[in-house]
């Protein structure tokens, strides 16, 4: 007894850091769509970065909390209450048990991440929690939340335990300044060039960068559907399967461009225009379907530098956060 | 441009690139051959023995091997041999895997693991098999034949997990993919598009042109592999009655 779904929402599922080592087996990574948001959410509560979270996409579930817990809510912003009252998020929040979380609508991005203090119960197959929906393996039965699902965690801290639980929830003052994870304007999104780029005419090449592209309701963890300006090559050519991975932008024979995301195949065998950067990753997993995107060519060094400044920042984020939840006696 | 290629090397002839900010493709030719699929797999061999610190794993395909590694464990441990120069994750690593490819022994021989796949061909489990006997101008035992007489090499496991990318198919019972694919493909169903051969190792739709049914499961998520086949794995298939089926199947405790 822990969490109790009443309401699955569009699609809840466990995520982590994904399943890393067997993509020669063609066994996909999976994890988090926004790992930048689920890094955050476990550092709030005192947990490993990598430790499993529930990954909740534009309507969220309404769950019955069933014991005293300490939880963080990260990622877009999906209206999160507890009793009808709002929940900060980007903190720590200590919940009482017998009270109902809800998500009442999206109001910013499109993916939440609901961590717990001490993880959940879920066990690792192939050295990770993460759902992988299509292989039906991992995280609560290897599928999304559904009605009457009890979803059991750990609750370890002997402080927690302890702590009277009067209210509903409580939370401290202080929070992580989202904005830098979560910028209310979307920036562009960068990309250096695909390894077949130079398969494609120079027009097309221009118009990536020079035109918006509408993500489609054809849009799930494996991947954006997005159309623009058709993306032609300059000549037909046969590509034999090669891998591919998160953020791969291929274009099928049709001209609209696919991006790969979390639950990419291994392997694929469309020509690459493009390859979405690491540290901008997280941000398309806050772009919802209709809503469009504006590519942006840098350099593989620029995307390095970019990368090692996130992981800088994250990791300076977690030393602060360390010292507000000791100063607190939080954990 | 970032992804021209970089720099050719004499021994083993080869093209580096990057996929990414954390992954790079060596390209060791440009068509599915046996010396091509050679070279992948010892190489993949090489690394996986031996592998350098931030390696997380490599993906063999029809000519090139793509290397993943985590660009910040890279970037920690050339940070402490080198305060002052920016560093780049990929040079490191280009220069690793360049070093290492001249390690590669070429006259060494390969040794291929031979798995073989038992199918009942026809009737419900392969729906197919008489329209692929019938493109061929064969009897629907003649396809059998053939199928179950040829060796396969799996180049590479993709596209599924499990899934075998598989080489050799006779042309005389090659077939083009359904014009309108199914919605569902049962998980064991064997089939042929166009040159290749293959089974799927969980359902999912497809446009293959069905011939059989294996009992037995490509897709081990319990076992470490989870693959029932490896790249470099000799596939055959052997012909099996329907009651020989139904008694496999619930051994395997479907």
């Amino acid at each position: 007894m822990s969490l109790r779904v009443i309401k699955p929402g569009l699609l809840t599922s466990i995520q982590d850091l994904g399943r890393k080592g067997f993509q020669q087996h063609g066994v996909i990574i999976s994890g988090a769509m926004d790992p930048y948001s689920l890094r955050i959410a476990n550092m709030l509560v005192g947990n490993k970065e990598g430790e499993a979270a529930l990954e909740i996409t534009l309507m969220g579930p309404t769950l019955k909390i069933e014991k005293n817990c300490l939880i963080a809510i990260t990622g877009g912003n999906l209206s999160p209450t507890i009793d009808s009252q709002t929940v900060p998020m980007w903190k720590p929040v200590y919940v009482k048990k017998g009270t109902i979380l809800r998500f009442e609508g999206c109001k910013s991005g499109c993916r939440s991440y609901l961590s717990v203090a001490g993880g959940y119960a879920i066990s690792t197959v192939m050295n990770s929690k993460s759902t992988y929906l299509r292989g039906e393996i991992g995280g609560f039965k290897g599928r999304a939340l559904k009605v009457d699902d009890v979803v059991d965690f750990n609750v370890t801290s002997t402080i927690l335990i302890n702590r009277e639980f009067k209210e509903s929830f409580t939370a401290p003052k202080w929070f992580v300044n989202d904005k830098e994870f979560m910028p209310s304007r979307m920036p562009a999104i960068r990309f250096i060039d695909g390894s077949q780029s130079d398969y494609f005419t120079d027009s097309s090449k221009v118009s990536f960068t020079e035109n918006l592209f509408k993500v489609s309701n054809q849009s799930d963890r494996m991947g954006y559907r997005i159309s623009g300006p058709l993306l032609e090559l300059n000549e037909k050519r046969e590509l034999l399967s090669e891998a591919v991975t998160n953020g791969s932008v291929q274009v099928p024979p049709d001209g609209n461009p696919i991006i790969l995301l979390a639950d990419s195949q291994t392997t694929g065998g469309y020509p690459k225009i493009a390859q979405v950067i690491t540290a901008d990753l997280p941000m398309i997993a806050q772009i919802k379907p209709g809503e469009s995107i504006q590519f942006s060519r840098v350099t593989l060094k620029e995307a390095e530098q970019l990368f090692l400044q996130k992981e800088q920042q994250l990791k300076e984020l977690k030393v602060s956060i360390s010292l507000a939840l000791k100063k607190q006696q939080v954990i | 441009m970032s992804s021209m290629p970089e720099k050719l090397l004499n021994k083993t002839t080869c093209v580096l690139s990057p996929l990414g900010d954390s992954a790079i493709v060596i390209t060791f030719g440009n068509e599915m051959k046996y010396g091509i699929h050679k070279k992948i797999k010892m190489f993949m061999d090489l690394l996986e023995d031996e592998p350098f610190a931030g390696f997380i794993e490599c993906v063999p395909a029809f000519t090139n091997l793509t290397v993943f590694y985590d660009p910040l464990v890279i970037y920690k441990n050339q940070k402490q041999s080198n305060e002052t120069e920016t560093i780049s994750p990929y040079e490191v690593v280009r220069s690793i895997l360049e070093t290492k490819l001249e390690d590669l022994k070429e006259d060494k021989k390969l040794t291929h693991r031979t798995v073989s796949i038992p199918v009942c061909y026809g009737n419900e489990y392969g729906p197919d098999l008489e329209y692929v006997a019938r493109y061929n101008n064969l009897t629907t035992d003649e396809v059998v034949h053939i199928h179950s007489n040829g060796e396969y090499l799996a180049y590479m496991i993709g596209f599924a997990p499990g899934f075998p990318f598989l080489g050799g198919l006779s042309e005389k019972i090659s077939a083009p993919r359904r014009s309108s694919p199914r919605m569902t493909i049962p998980a064991g169903a064997v089939g042929i598009a166009g040159m290749q051969t293959g089974v799927y190792p969980i359902s999912t739709p497809g446009g293959w042109q069905l011939i059989g049914q294996t009992p037995t499961k490509l897709f081990l998520p319990n076992v470490d592999p989870p693959s029932l086949l490896q790249a470099g794995d000799i596939v055959k298939f052997h012909p099996i009655s329907t009651q020989e089926y139904k008694e496999m199947i619930l051994k395997e405790g479907v």
